[in-house]
């Protein structure tokens, strides 16, 4: 690499005739950063003219908004504590996509690995309580991860639809969740909502230090920063991102695909399980209807919203957890209903992803085009 | 410390925190200061406030105490029976001030709302469901429920005169005891009009799942059934499908007659404003507020919808007698000699069940007459 580089048409803005280096890395970096700060600003524009289209202020939205979601600690530990099981739920859509494969139905690896781990926890009951948190968790992945994992061996071995496969099969995980909490698992005193036995309080999983929010926010940012290293760093990751890009190409180099695919999709359904692993354990204490809350489905949204970079997901996750959080205050101190926050996050989701369009295409974020002439 | 301080320093990090908390909060919202003298009520509902069903039956109660003086309403909707309900409730009281709040969905209690009461002592927590159990439940914790089977039993009252097929239907979310005694008081109701009428159940597994409750009352009328109810959060979808195909409808939970006037009979309603109100005043007067309550039709926890234009004469006149008699006291829809729908005994010849009885609590049949399974 050379520290300049010679340019004819360089544009007036830039001055110089050539750039150093680093400037160029910064301006490729800046993209992705830019990009989607401008497109989350034009999302929250674009909501404040629906909002004084219903005869409120936006200002008082925003700042209510601020206030719910992240303007004092209390505010900001209620945004991580709705943010902890989206982070997981993300990693369920972000590790397929990165195969090229959408996959849409972690909420029923999230609801069956509850399950399983309430079941471990049953079967457990007496044993140290670090191996049956241990074994919670193993159960949770193991379900999720078979469960998903199913979906990307249809994909792979039979050319099922994954999207539509995941979805259904989302479906009848909820159904099976129900037969086994209203039979099986049933936990007779549970009358009126059918439930598994509770968990001992020393099988709970607690808050961390300081804050009130449990360890599951924590198990989802390092299960993020490992995948963003199986993804970037290691050789599994390199050949899954050429799958992605090309099959044809990565099976002509000799990649196994199959593997990657059931690994990925496995992988990715043992992050969902133990985020119902880590609502029974830490929130609910027993499995139940609960479980499916729509985190699988909120997942999505944030795995699309982070373009699929695993790191990327842990601020979008605090970010959909802040909106979340501050609905609850806009109803209250807004009298607005509580879907405004659902079309705010839906007019963000869009912007967000027409934003991908522009991606290559500003002068000031792709340093090869500084070199051509005007 | 100099002896003129006796704060430790825990406290007075408290009492700063919290000053300047309310001055934060009064200098950038000005209505803040309007109520921070007084109280402040909470309401969470797991669906929407205008559902026509569960939750607007609770909005309807908290609607009525607007307008009391001195005292501010807070509401929520659709929050779900996570750890989001608890953040719910913990910014109610933090950033609002609540000192009662009603979380009014079944799953709110174990554990959200317990872990709420123990980190809040000084905070009242009212629970609709009627959970509460003084050995096992701190104090600043309470139930609160309503026995609406006798509710159903008049629409099986009404339902059993206007049907011309004899053959009723009832849409149900889950086979619990509560579901269950209302499939049955309904039946009851029809066959002390008609001993050969039955009535077809289906459930759909999910307390709110619409396409499947469509369906449900689809298949219903498809066979021939002439008057369906339901036991979902929102009879919303029920009512307007059983009505759009001819069939006329008995009401649940709510007033669901502006949805279909024509073909609604009657309904069986929650009347949690009377108990709302009860809760306030005590809260208003600083008279410590019941830890459990439960009351019936002729307590008023629980009304008929208005009977409408279809309801013939014969009907209104059973309607009205049967209705005199519940209020009147020592009714009994569960009453011997009754058989569940396998051919069980269920009551001999002598036993009645009064609505308080607890064997009622934990039913797990069909009676003989309603057609369909619990699993």
């Amino acid at each position: 690499m050379t520290d300049t580089v010679a340019s004819a048409g360089a544009p007036a803005m830039f001055g110089a005739k050539g750039y150093p280096a680093a400037l160029e890395r910064i301006a490729r970096r800046a993209e992705a950063f830019v990009i989607p700060l401008a497109a989350l600003v034009v999302g929250m524009a674009m909501f404040s003219l629906f909002i004084l289209a219903v005869g409120k202020s936006p200002v008082q939205l925003y700042e209510t908004m601020w206030r719910g979601g992240f303007g004092s600690w209390f505010s900001v530990q209620n945004s991580l504590s709705r943010a902890a099981p989206l982070l997981l739920a993300a990693l369920c859509v972000a590790l397929p996509a990165r195969l090229g494969l959408v996959v849409i139905g972690g909420e029923g690896a999230i609801v069956l690995g509850g399950v399983a781990a309430a079941a471990a926890g049953m079967a457990l009951d007496g044993a140290p309580s670090f191996i049956v948190i241990l074994v919670m968790g193993v159960a949770g992945m193991a379900a999720g991860g078979i469960w998903i994992g199913a979906v990307g061996a249809l994909r792979h071995y039979r050319a099922v639809n994954e999207t539509i496969s995941s979805l259904l099969m989302a479906y009848i995980a909820i159904a099976l969740m129900n037969q086994l909490v209203e039979g099986p698992l049933r936990d007779p005193a549970s009358l009126n909502k059918p439930s598994t036995q509770p968990l001992a309080d020393i099988y709970r999983i607690g808050n961390m230090p300081g804050m009130e929010v449990h360890w599951g926010l924590a198990v989802g940012v390092v299960a993020c920063v490992l995948s963003w290293v199986l993804i970037e760093k290691t050789r599994w990751g390199f050949a899954a991102r050429i799958a992605g890009g090309n099959v044809r190409a990565a099976q002509v180099q000799g990649l196994a695909v199959g593997s990657l695919v059931v690994g990925f999709t496995g992988l990715a359904g043992a992050f969902a399980g133990l985020a119902g692993m880590l609502e029974v354990a830490a929130v609910q204490g027993s499995a139940n209807a609960s479980l499916a809350a729509g985190y699988g489905y909120t997942g999505i949204l944030v795995a699309f919203l982070a373009r699929h970079n695993p790191l990327a997901i842990i601020p979008v996750a605090f970010l959909l957890g802040g909106i979340d959080a501050s609905g609850g205050l806009i109803q209250r101190r807004m009298d607005l209903p509580d879907a405004t926050v659902l079309v705010l996050q839906g007019m963000l989701f869009i912007v967000i992803l027409f934003s991908e369009t522009f991606y290559g295409r500003f002068r000031a974020f792709n340093p090869d085009l500084w070199r051509r002439s005007n | 410390m100099t002896a003129r301080f006796t704060l430790n320093r825990r406290e007075l990090l408290k009492t700063s925190a919290a000053g300047a908390a309310l001055g934060l909060a009064s200098a950038s919202f000005p209505i803040g200061r309007a109520f921070a003298a007084s109280a402040a009520v909470g309401f969470i509902y797991v669906g929407p406030k205008d559902d026509y069903g569960y939750n607007q039956a609770h909005a309807e109660g908290a609607a009525a105490l607007k307008g009391i003086e001195g005292l501010s309403i807070v509401e929520e909707e659709n929050v779900p029976e996570t750890v989001d309900v608890q953040k719910t409730m913990e910014s109610m009281i933090n950033l609002d001030g609540a000192s009662l709040i009603f979380p009014t969905s079944f799953g709110y209690f174990d554990p959200h709302m317990l872990a709420m009461c123990a980190k809040f002592p000084d905070v009242q927590f009212r629970h609709c469901g009627g959970m509460w159990n003084k050995d096992k439940h701190p104090m600043n914790a309470g139930s609160y429920f309503g026995y609406i089977g006798m509710g159903q039993y008049l629409n099986g009252v009404v339902a059993g005169h206007t049907s011309k097929t004899k053959k009723l239907g009832f849409v149900a979310a889950k086979p619990i005891p509560q579901v269950l005694l209302n499939i049955n008081s309904f039946l009851l109701g029809a066959r002390s009009v008609d001993p050969t009428i039955t009535c077809q159940v289906i459930f759909t597994g999910e307390w709110s799942l619409a396409v499947k409750e469509a369906e449900a009352t689809n298949a219903l009328v498809d066979q021939g059934i002439d008057v369906v109810t339901c036991h979902v959060d929102s009879p919303k979808v029920v009512v307007e499908t059983a009505a759009g195909r001819g069939a006329f409808v008995c009401g649940y939970h709510a007033n669901q007659s502006p949805l279909a006037p024509e073909k609604y009979l009657t309904g069986a309603e929650w009347n949690w404003a009377k108990v709302y109100k009860m809760f306030v005043d005590d809260l208003i007067a600083g008279k410590p507020l019941p830890n459990f309550t439960r009351g019936g039709l002729a307590d008023g926890f629980v009304k008929m919808s208005p009977l409408g234009p279809a309801v013939s004469e014969p009907a209104r006149k059973q309607f009205d007698a049967t209705l005199a008699e519940m209020t009147k006291g020592g009714f009994s829809v569960i009453k011997g000699p009754l058989k569940n729908n396998k051919g069980g005994v269920v009551a001999t010849e002598s036993q009645a069940f009064a609505e308080t009885a607890i064997e009622l609590e934990s039913m797990d049949y069909l009676v003989e007459g309603v057609v369909g399974s619990t699993a």
